[in-house]
């Protein structure tokens, strides 16, 4: 359309007075709504962090107290206990636990005593017993044991139980109260931090439950998956990058990579359960079945950014490799790959931070057994650290709402770790060409 | 056995490598002149020969050694012959755990036998595969060293050998499809011979738990996939319903509004929502969202059930937020400027711009993004098995309690799993309703992203 054409059809409108109100409120309008669109884009993402913002801080808020643990130091002297040295494991502990607790408040009715003795762990006999037994001289006289306070009286000394509210809408009585501000004017409750969250395994009563099997159930599957994923998604990366003709077999494979690596991670968990544990008759709730798994899952990903970081190697590279007379695999593996690796390290190291976090597919093989002692190896069951905070979580008793905040407190440090890892390996190594 | 055994491989392997490099330098500076590879490839073929095929040995031994040792002992039982399937899987394990020393009752003679013979054969197979490894790892180990020679191309075979290793590894990827596909195929198959396949298909009840009673006859409707496949869509929607603006909006604000500082910090932190694992986002809701809005639900008058779907929904679709908002990022990126400018120079506002020109240019990736994001939704575990119901229910209220088939799954798997109850079985078919009804929302959103992408 030429100048003049278009020209003559504008002779019937009559021209456009763009200082008019009409257009002046149009002009308003279109910029309102620009504006809008912005305010709405401003929400949106407000919406979202606000959102992990009380995620982060309600997981705090009820998770912080669980990181101390109130107990009472009791001074025990052993010497004149009647113990069997030859048979330590035996003896009366209970007996001589309850002694103990007994001369901090004498003179107790035997029903009184009863609701005294709730207040302690019902555990405390074996952790006298352990300690005793790691260290015999303690037998020679008076020694201090510290005795973690049951989870109800935990809850009291942080100041949980509101002393206000109707006693029998309380665990502990006003009795109890009365005997364990006694005990707190005495001086022997204490809350110092609580280590046995990290060196506790798992357990019935949230004042001695721990994550030390579930951190090491987590370290041993995170081991397997990544000695198995690291050179097979290597390898399948450089093939598929360097190697592989390009044919309907490799269009196949590239397909499913990609397709793989949005399969939902519960479908993975069926595979493990019909094949390693119907088929092969692997082991149930073992890590070594966990990380074949989480090796399966995340090696889709684990290729896909291997490839993009063998990608990003320029070519000069391989060419100057090959023009000295390097062979194609020496120009891959002296030359490409050691440029690619502080890249393909990074993505390795993410991919294990999700499969870390990753629960589904590690329920379905049964790593959600209530196990009491830590894995010793990849084959002895045990749990893992997310799926603890899935037990812990369907767990009733009070106290397991915060251990569970806790878990998953220890469950993000350690993803904020390995991210920390990975984007400091990017920053550090990685080469902009 | 294994653990040592590989240790032994990895040692052996160690130091072949090092011999074959130390004697392909003697042929070096021997009589016979240069040769053809640089001792290190000799010895690391020496080591490759060494380890490999014994490590192969080694595998296929673990995956055949259990069921020989199985059918042994089982043939040694008196009859045992005529036990089925289920049975002697049964018997088996009870053997298994005697020999372990895990008495529960004293056992029957019968199986005493049975676990001494288990126990002895099961040492025996231990010595004869530690000797069968050993034996290959030094005929392997012979080998190399013996071809050590000065023509020998010693790096062409370790080259060879790592390009079989590299096209294994890529395979792989196509077992790993197939493996899948066979297991879910395989195990459905047999919970259709025992429920029809359209009364799965139509039913409208959903009660797995009926099925366990011995006088149920499986089939009566109780395994009906339609509610348990609506209560999926169900709260997948109202996860995108919560996604889909949010993510596109704040890919909005981020790419076009931004200044650069606010994106470079804000953006990460998006990412953040999509890195927190799924079980925290479940105990999230548990703990807080749906008392919340159980709590507001009374206060407007409404009925809410302590696990509805609108909290697993919700918190679902807050995780797939930053999934959305970056694919949204890249279908922008991928608009031509040209586009973009041509829009500002007729006078159009950045909003009309946004709206009448990159949006619909970027419309085709959106869809593409949304389609994966609904296809993570449907797969999504955790927080739907911590949050929504158990109980399979056609309803429209999303403040009611529906199931899911990822919860399905889970609760009918959690537990003990005898792979012959169709309460058992009615997971993996349920496993292959999900894996392919994502695998078709996967092929579509990939092809329109890959499509797209070719376009501009």
């Amino acid at each position: 359309m030429s100048v003049t054409a278009s020209s003559d059809l504008n002779v019937g409108v009559p021209a456009i007075n763009w200082q008019s109100d009409d257009m002046k409120s149009r002009r308003k309008r279109r910029y309102a709504a620009d504006r809008r669109l912005q305010a709405y884009g401003l929400v949106a993402i407000i919406f979202a962090l606000g959102f992990l913002a009380i995620l982060i801080s309600s997981l705090v808020y009820t998770g912080n107290s669980a990181f101390t643990q109130s107990v009472a130091t009791i001074e025990i002297d052993l010497s004149t206990a009647d113990i069997d040295r030859t048979k330590l494991a035996d003896a009366d502990w209970r007996g001589v636990v309850r002694g103990a607790l007994r001369a901090q408040l004498p003179g107790l009715s035997r029903s009184d005593e009863r609701k005294y003795f709730e207040m302690f762990t019902s555990s405390g006999q074996f952790i006298v017993r352990d300690a005793v037994v790691a260290d015999p001289s303690r037998l020679d006289g008076k020694s201090t044991f510290v005795i973690p306070l049951a989870d109800p009286f935990d809850q009291l000394a942080k100041g949980q139980v509101n002393r206000d509210t109707p006693e029998s809408q309380r665990r502990v009585t006003d009795q109890q109260i009365g005997m364990f501000d006694q005990l707190v004017g005495k001086g022997i409750i204490s809350r110092p931090f609580n280590w046995a969250l990290f060196f506790n395994a798992d357990s019935r009563f949230p004042e001695l439950a721990g994550l030390a099997g579930a951190i090491s159930g987590s370290f041993w599957s995170l081991l397997v998956c990544f000695v198995i994923s690291f050179p097979v998604g290597i390898a399948a990366a450089i093939y598929l990058e360097e190697f592989a003709p390009k044919n309907k077999l490799t269009d196949l494979i590239e397909v499913n990579i990609n397709n793989l690596a949005a399969v939902p991670s519960v479908v993975f968990g069926l595979l493990g359960l019909a094949v390693f544990l119907g088929w092969f008759g692997m082991p149930r709730s073992a890590p070594i079945v966990g990380g074949l798994v989480l090796s399966l899952m995340t090696l889709p990903t684990l290729i896909i950014v291997t490839r993009v970081s063998l990608k990003s190697v320029p070519s000069s590279i391989r060419e100057a490799a090959l023009g000295v007379g390097a062979s194609k695999h020496e120009a891959i593996f002296h030359h490409i790959l050691p440029l690619a690796m502080p890249t393909i390290m990074t993505g390795a190291i993410i991919s294990l931070a999700r499969a870390l976090g990753e629960s589904a597919p590690l329920l379905l093989i049964g790593m959600n057994a209530f196990i009491t002692s830590p894995p010793d190896g990849v084959f002895e069951a045990s749990t893992a650290l997310p799926t603890q905070i899935f037990m812990w979580a369907d767990s009733p008793e009070r106290g397991f709402v915060a251990r569970t905040s806790a878990a998953i407190l220890v469950l993000l440090g350690f993803l904020v770790l390995m991210n920390g890892i990975a984007i400091f390996l990017r920053q550090r190594f990685e080469r902009r060409w | 056995m294994s653990g040592y055994l590989i240790a032994f491989l990895a040692l052996a392997a160690l130091s072949m490598a090092y011999l074959g490099n130390s004697r392909a330098k003697a042929t070096h500076n021997g009589a016979a002149g240069k040769i053809h590879s640089r001792p290190i490839y000799h010895g690391l073929n020496v080591a490759i020969w060494t380890a490999v095929p014994a490590f192969v040995l080694l595998l296929v031994w673990l995956v055949f050694q259990s069921s020989i040792v199985n059918h042994l002992v089982l043939s040694g039982i008196p009859g045992s012959e005529n036990l089925d399937a289920s049975a002697s899987s049964i018997l088996m394990s009870e053997v298994r755990q005697v020999a372990s020393g895990n008495l529960f009752k004293e056992p029957s003679p019968e199986v005493k036998a049975a676990a001494d013979h288990f126990k002895s054969l099961q040492g025996i197979a231990a010595y004869l595969m530690a000797a069968a490894v050993a034996v290959a790892a030094a005929i392997g180990a012979f080998f190399g060293l013996k071809v050590i020679g000065s023509r020998y191309r010693a790096r062409h075979s370790v080259e060879l050998s790592v390009t079989l290793f590299m096209m294994f590894s890529s395979l792989l990827a196509i077992l790993i499809t197939l493996g899948i596909v066979f297991s879910l195929v395989f195990e459905a198959f047999h919970f259709f011979t025992k429920v029809p396949f359209t009364e799965f298909l139509f039913g409208l009840r959903w009660e797995p738990q009926i099925a366990m009673r011995a006088d149920q006859v499986a089939g009566q409707g109780a395994f009906g996939v339609i509610p348990v496949l609506y209560g999926t869509f169900l709260i997948s929607a109202i996860a995108m319903i919560v996604a889909v603006p949010t993510g596109i909006l704040s890919a909005i604000f981020l790419t076009e509004y931004s200044h650069p500082r606010f994106r470079a910090v804000v953006k990460p932190l998006l990412e953040i929502l999509a890195g927190v694992p799924t079980v925290v986002y479940g105990f999230f809701a548990v703990l807080t969202v749906a008392p919340a809005i159980r709590d507001l639900g009374i206060a407007l008058g409404f009925e809410a059930s302590p696990n509805s779907a609108l909290a697993a929904g919700a918190v679902m679709g807050v995780m797939i937020i930053p999934f959305i908002s970056s694919l949204s990022d890249d279908a922008f990126a991928a608009v031509p400027r040209a586009m973009r400018e041509g829009s500002y120079a007729l006078g159009a506002t950045k909003g009309e711009t946004i709206r009448k020109v990159l949006l619909p240019a970027a419309l085709p990736g959106i869809v593409g993004g949304v389609l994966l994001a609904l296809s993570r939704a449907v797969g999504e575990t955790m927080i739907v098995v911590m949050a929504a119901g158990l109980i399979a229910k056609l309803t429209v209220n999303p403040l009611d309690a529906v199931t899911t088939v990822t919860v399905q799954i889970v609760t009918l798997l959690i537990g003990d799993a005898e792979f012959d109850n169709p309460k058992t079985l009615a997971a993996f078919a349920l496993g292959l309703v999900l894996f392919i009804v994502t695998l078709i929302l996967n092929l579509i959103a990939l092809h329109t992203v890959r499509k797209y992408r070719e376009k501009y």
